[in-house]
């Protein structure tokens, strides 16, 4: 967060199932622990049916709607890919896409490319970035189930996130149920793992 | 199955014992960071609240969802009840047993228990009762109206607050018992998605005293029987009640208007709106925001209004408000210029960006951003799970009969994705219970040309309001075929229990109940066997009389909460 700038404004998409509530706990937790107001909104609804999933987060000084309004999301954190032309009314300049790639298939549709997203969404911002992050979870981990929490906590180490990676990881320890702690700590582990290596390459 | 709506599989919210504890939390002055709808429930524990009723629906399925798992631990009776109308009528008996009662639900459910509550607010409160309502403008989880309950307030002459966050619902909830223990009215608290499904810091107050189920129903007919001629002194009392309570809602600190001519009324999720937009815009207005929806407080904006050039009226869907402002504009001041739904739309929830170009205007900003282009959205439908067993169900007729010489009536649960592909199978959709009841007009009307049909109804809304429409296809003799869809589970709203549940209802048999109301054409069958069950689907289909199938196979997470 830039300092002229009092709010972070993210906006979370991908279906049902992949996680998105339990990552708005995490920055909620993580925005308290900051200091910092929070607010977040959620839809449980038809989504929960394989349908697309939005929500959204706002953390900073004064805030007030839990909405983000269209073009003014900071981040938008995409679990599968296709799901990030959804979410492209929240984009202007300034806004950074982090895009699992992932294909969640439609049914009764052809797939949209990685490049033909990565086309359309130019339009809007330069800042788009594609991370395996299914695949990385999957191999490492044996699961992709916490795809999102590895994502969020690449934001967090690329300081696209307002939150440090020791405040992020403090809200995973108490925000995440006890018996789903062990592999959210170990995502972050290999979250850090991956960037440090990024940062080498 | 269960009112269009839904919760969905659990998620980890409160589902997790940790989370529940928090809920229960004794530490007065904690933070917390809360859902709006766990917010009422902690507003409501606050309070002390002895008895709460509910019948499942979204976005309001949390309240529910949480007392089933923490009612006994924080010493108050709850329970999922049949349908809104009766959940209502057991909140009144508790009420006028003296108990601290609350009752939830969803807007439509409103419109099923309304019959209950009119008489209701005649014969007053006993015991403190605040009734609980969660519409959902933008229709993201209602699939017949997009209902504005506000209306009922007129109807039912029952204060009503609008809380705008998480905070506001729990303390609203709290105001809300307040006043009726005060007026000895229900108070009626009405939030939108965007409330209920809002996350904040919440600062947690005093753990109620919760006192165990300690009524008792003293016998007082002056009181409690709304027969005429009594009954309409009831209703002077009530408007006398009303004045009262106008009073009350008028007190409290108006905005300095001073050195302004223009302002902003709002309420709810609104006034949010309103403050985020202030903020971009990098101005100050003087904003009243109404906490009382119902009595309309008129003093306060007649002095608000009083010396303003102008004023927006920010509110969602229909403009009520407005129109309360514009009456009391005339007598304060008809000059004032009122806007309101010329800048802001009457359909679908109001968006941040939409109330920031309403004030631009209204303070001749400029607001506009670069959209950039138009991005095609990939439209991504909901399905049924893998291994649901509507999947067979669906998929038998479409072997069983000829889709398009058959009417399909589609009925409010997950099987109203049976309207979208692959299945394709719903001529008509509306309220609870209409697959039958709608089915039997239709039936009557084609008696010359007779048309085939079949009506698809889970069994949480057979419950509901699916009984009475079979009766009545029995009693004025049509032949519809209606197939219920046992699957033990209310599972839309997120698999809440019904009465047929083997394990968490009563397994109230589902068969026995459709022959004691008459029919003699009956069949319980699996549809995991297609074989038979499309037999008996072409076997049923030319009955003469009203048939009925009982699809019974459990939705994979019945019985798994």
């Amino acid at each position: 967060m830039k300092k002229d700038k009092k709010q972070f404004n993210a906006v979370i998409v991908g279906t049902g199932g992949q996680g998105l509530i339990t990552m708005l706990q995490i920055i909620s937790r993580a925005a308290m622990i900051k200091g910092l107001e929070v607010k977040t909104s959620e839809l449980h609804g038809l989504s929960q049916r394989g349908g697309s999933v939005e929500v959204h987060a706002r953390i900073g000084r004064e805030i007030y709607s839990p909405l983000v309004a269209a073009g003014k999301a900071d981040l938008i954190l995409s679990l599968e890919q296709q799901e990030s032309l959804n979410a492209a009314v929240f984009a202007g300049p300034e806004t950074f896409f982090l895009i699992n790639r992932f294909i969640s298939p439609i049914p009764f549709q052809p797939p949209v490319s990685e490049k033909e997203i990565e086309r359309l969404l130019r339009g809007k911002t330069k800042k788009i970035s594609f991370v395996s992050a299914s695949e990385i979870c999957k191999k490492e981990l044996g699961t992709p189930v916490t795809s999102g929490i590895f994502l969020l906590a690449l934001a967090s180490l690329k300081k696209i996130l307002p939150i440090d990676f020791e405040s992020f990881s403090r809200a995973v320890s108490e925000a995440i149920p006890k018996k789903y702690l062990e592999l959210n700590l170990k995502t972050l582990s290999l979250a850090e793992k991956h960037a440090s290596n990024q940062k080498k390459d | 199955m269960s009112k269009n709506n839904t919760s969905g599989p659990p998620g980890k919210r409160l589902e997790d014992e940790t989370e529940m504890e928090k809920i229960l939390s004794k530490k007065t002055g904690e933070i917390i960071p809360l859902l709006g709808n766990e917010a009422i429930v902690r507003g409501a524990l606050e309070a002390g609240v002895q008895f709460v009723s509910t019948y499942p629906g979204t976005p309001a399925s949390e309240i529910g969802n949480i007392f089933y798992k923490i009612s006994k631990k924080a010493g108050a009776y709850f329970e999922y009840s049949v349908n809104e109308k009766v959940a209502m009528e057991a909140g009144i008996g508790a009420s006028f047993s003296g108990l601290k009662t609350m009752v939830a639900m969803k807007h439509f459910g409103l419109n099923v228990c309304a019959e209950a509550l009119l008489p209701f607010v005649y014969t007053g409160s006993k015991g403190p009762f605040v009734l609980f309502v969660a519409d959902d403008p933008g229709c993201w989880s209602s699939a017949q109206s997009e209902q504005n309950s506000r209306a009922y307030s007129y109807l039912a002459h029952i204060p009503t607050l609008e809380p705008s966050d998480p905070q506001e619902c729990k303390d609203f909830i709290k105001k809300a018992f307040e006043i009726s223990e005060k007026f000895k009215i229900p108070v009626m608290v009405r939030t939108t998605t965007r409330v209920s499904h809002q996350r904040m810091p919440v600062k947690l107050g005093k753990f109620g005293t919760i006192k165990a189920l300690s009524g008792k129903f003293v016998k007082d007919r002056s009181r409690f029987v709304t027969l005429p001629p009594r009954v309409m002194e009831m209703k002077e009392e009530l408007l006398e009640k009303e004045k009262k309570i106008k009073e009350f809602a008028e007190k409290g600190q108006n905005p300095n208007v001073k050195g302004f001519k223009k302002g902003i009324i709002a309420s709810g999720i609104s006034y949010l709106y309103v403050l985020e937009s202030l903020k971009e815009l990098g101005t100050s207005l003087p904003v009243l925001k109404l906490d009382f929806f119902y009595p309309f407080c008129e003093e306060k904006v007649k002095k608000f209004i009083s010396s303003l050039k102008e004023v927006l009226v920010a509110e969602e869907l229909e403009p009520f408000l407005e129109k309360e402002v514009q009456r009391t504009a005339k007598e304060a001041n008809c000059k004032l210029k009122i806007q309101g739904k010329n800048l802001l739309p009457e359909t679908g929830e109001l968006k941040p960006e939409d109330v920031t170009a309403a004030v631009a205007k209204l303070l001749n900003k400029k607001y506009s951003f670069n959209k950039g282009p138009e991005i095609p959205s990939p439209k991504r439908f909901p399905q049924l799970c893998p291994g649901c067993p509507y999947w067979l169900v669906f998929g038998g007729v479409k072997k069983a009969v000829d889709e398009k010489k058959v009417i399909f009536g589609g009925d409010i649960g997950c099987y109203m994705l049976g309207g979208m592909p692959p299945h394709n199978l719903q001529d008509f959709l509306s309220c609870m219970g209409s697959s039958i009841g709608i089915t039997h007009g239709i039936k009557k009307s084609n008696l010359k040309n007779p048309q085939k049909t079949i009506s698809f109804i889970g069994d949480s809304t057979f419950f509901h309001s699916g009984i009475p429409a079979l009766i009545n296809a029995v009693f004025n003799k049509s032949n519809p075929l209606i197939i219920i869809m046992d699957n033990s589970t209310t599972a839309m709203t997120g698999h809440q229990p019904n009465p047929a549940a083997p394990t968490t209802g009563q397994g109230i048999k589902i068969y026995d109940m459709v022959r004691a109301c008459g029919v003699k054409n009956v069949k319980i069958a699996d549809p995991a066997n297609q074989k038979e069950f499309i037999e008996t689907i072409r076997n049923f289909i030319n009955k003469k009389e009203v048939s009925v199938i009982i699809s019974k196979h459990p939705c994979k997470f019945a019985g798994k909460k």
